[in-house]
């Protein structure tokens, strides 16, 4: 009860809103678009993964508004979806036809169509690297350009996935191949128990560091086992909508970047041993967040009371937009609630000390 | 208004949708009704169910006013009129009577409204039998079921425990006999305003993506036993030090310098009517 009612609200805000430019200011320096876009492409990545929109070039926008707070960039994203309109829907995509960059099998040695290391920061030492206070950006670049113009490119073959081959032994059938009208968690309430397409929906939108936190309570102890990496692969998917001038044709209209996860399990099937199959898939290259999907996909199809087999506690508590707006406005006043609580504990008192 | 968006900002397909919700929940009062949740500029959590609710329905011709803990130049009222006069055209008021819809959190206002007027409340947590059963599934099959036993109990435990009901603000009422519903964060006080009333009562919850409504002239009974009266916060001796107010809901103020402790009304602009009369 330190401060009299807020008045002089709309002031207040308009100066706050200058201070905020002032810090986003920072320097004489220009933060160019470019520059957020091509130099920082994993956090452009995540921000378009927990927003559900892909588009490079605003989620750099929305970075450069808000000082490069992650959760801020993707409520400018969400805030700017709901103003677009939904012309078309596209057609199913096809990650075994995907331009693949990277993939990896923790599961098996060899795989059909050969694992890929691609670029990946598992091998390096984290170390400070001091040369970069100080780096020569256009020689860099050119160095680069350079070694890729030497390479001789390969064409790209589809890859069936690995759980195909264990498919096809009848050793993962936990769930029927399913492409039809996907339940749209964006336009309708999510209810319980949810459809695996609600559900995978809002685990690949949810908070990084949230679905990361969850999976790894799965494998310290509060889940089931150990999962195995079956199949890590990332790359560009190509998406197409339907031609309505002509019945079947479709057209392309452009490629995303996706990374997608399968990893397996033991099943507790009583007549036979089993494997189960844990999906994840997100957008851009963000390894650890689709592996965590994965597990806990799988995590939510397993009977038991720890968290991260609760349904309704792993989908409802992992939206950014969600958890960071309900947080925040624990700083709006609450003086009437306040008042009323106090009052409820002040009459209670009374009462017991009658 | 900014151009670049469409008029209150959401689409004309999005507000449709809105609304289609809104004539459901009119038409089944106190029953929360699903609906596609929108995101805003503005944070969830902060009012977006109300918001969306407000946006859905403004047009050329209204009249809005925002109010926030009673106060209209409280920082999220005023962030919130800031936003719809962004996207709209229509005129802001802090004058109960003038405006035809009335967003606000926490407060009913103390001027009685009309039938000519829609308050919207902002709803942080829909769901009354939240506080006995966390589980969305379960609730849900409770109300289908009318099975509100267990927050019977509660009310009960509380006075067993406690020798009185210790719910504060957000105090469950049952609607036409049929639903329990939360009045949103409305301090006790204000819970009598629901019943009869004679305009639109709509509450939007953008976070937990649920509308629900009490219209004109519908039966809203706050919860309590035959022997053990419903109460309200009691102001008894005390009154507002600006108007003089006895019969209106009071904000403790401590004055850290005197050591002082004084009363005010909660609704600022009902307070300075009473003044310039």
């Amino acid at each position: 009860m330190a401060y009299v009612a807020v008045s002089g609200g709309e002031e207040a805000i308009e100066a706050s809103i200058r201070l905020l430019e002032y810090y986003r200011s920072g320097t004489d320096k220009d933060l160019d678009l470019e520059v957020i876009k091509e130099k920082m492409g994993l956090l452009v990545d995540r921000v378009m993964s927990e927003a559900g929109l892909y588009s490079k070039a605003y989620a750099a926008l929305a970075l450069k508004q808000c000082e490069g707070s992650s959760d801020e960039a993707v409520f400018l994203l969400r805030a700017y979806r709901s103003t677009l309109k939904r012309d078309y829907e596209t057609l199913v995509a096809d990650t075994e036809h995907m331009r693949i960059v990277r993939r990896i099998s923790a599961a098996f040695k060899d795989i059909p169509g050969g694992q890929i290391l691609g670029a990946t920061y598992d091998y390096t030492h984290r170390l400070m690297n001091f040369a970069l206070e100080k780096e020569d950006a256009q020689g860099l670049r050119d160095r680069m350009e350079q070694m890729i113009i030497e390479q001789t490119p390969v064409q790209p073959e589809p890859c069936t996935r690995v759980s195909e081959e264990l498919k096809k032994e009848g050793l993962i059938d936990s769930y029927e191949e399913n492409n039809g009208q996907p339940f749209d968690i964006t336009q309708n309430l999510l209810e319980f128990p949810a459809s695996r397409s609600a559900r995978l929906q809002t685990l690949s939108r949810a908070d990084t560091g949230f679905l990361s936190g969850l999976a790894y309570s799965v494998l310290r102890g509060f889940g089931q086992v150990h999962p195995t990496v079956g199949e890590l692969r990332s790359g560009y998917v190509q998406l197409e909508v339907p031609y309505l001038e002509e019945e079947g044709e479709s057209l392309w209209i452009g490629e995303i970047m996706l990374t997608e996860v399968e990893v397996f399990n033991e099943a507790d099937d009583k007549e036979q041993l089993k494997l189960a199959c844990g999906y994840g898939a997100v957008m851009g290259r963000n390894e650890n967040k689709a592996i965590a999907m994965a597990v806990l996909d799988h995590e939510l199809d397993t009977e038991g009371n720890y968290p991260a087999q609760n349904e309704e506690f792993v989908l409802l508590h992992g939206d950014s937009l969600e958890m960071n707006g309900f947080i925040s406005h624990l700083k709006l006043p609450h003086y009437v609630t306040f008042q009323s609580k106090l009052d409820a504990v002040r009459k209670t008192r009374r009462k017991e000390h009658d | 208004m900014i151009d670049s968006y469409n008029y209150a900002f959401l689409d004309e397909g999005s507000k449709r949708e809105i609304r289609r919700s809104i004539l459901k929940a009119v038409a089944i009062p106190g029953y929360q009704v699903p609906f596609g949740s929108r995101e805003l500029p503005i944070g969830r959590g902060w009012g977006t169910g109300g918001i969306q609710l407000t946006l859905s329905l403004i047009g050329p011709g209204d009249t809005l006013k925002v109010i926030d803990q009673g106060s209209d130049d409280s920082v999220n009222a005023v962030n919130i009129k800031k936003f719809v006069k962004m996207c709209t055209d229509v005129p802001c008021t802090i004058h109960t009577k003038d405006a035809t819809i009335i967003q606000t959190r926490h407060r009913i206002p103390e001027v009685p409204m009309t039938n000519e007027q829609i308050l919207v409340l902002q709803v942080p947590i829909p769901e009354p039998l939240r506080i006995v059963e966390p589980q969305e599934e379960v609730t849900k099959k409770m109300h289908a079921e009318m099975d509100y036993a267990p927050i019977w109990l509660q009310l009960y435990e509380s006075l067993i425990k406690y020798g009185k009901i210790t719910i504060g603000s957000e105090y469950p009422c049952m609607v036409e006999d049929r639903y329990i519903m939360n009045p949103s964060p409305i301090p006790k006080f204000d819970n009598p305003k629901l019943h009869n009333s004679q305009c639109l009562y709509l509450f939007g919850a953008g976070r937990e993506k649920k509308i629900y409504a009490i219209p004109p002239h519908t039966k809203v009974v706050s919860l309590a036993f035959d022997d053990i009266p419903f109460e309200r916060e009691d102001f008894a001796g005390k009154r507002c030090r600006l108007c003089g107010s006895t019969d209106t809901y009071l904000d403790e103020i401590f004055d850290s310098n005197t050591g002082e402790r004084y009363y005010q009304c909660s609704d600022t602009s009902y307070c300075k009517e009473v003044r310039s009369r």
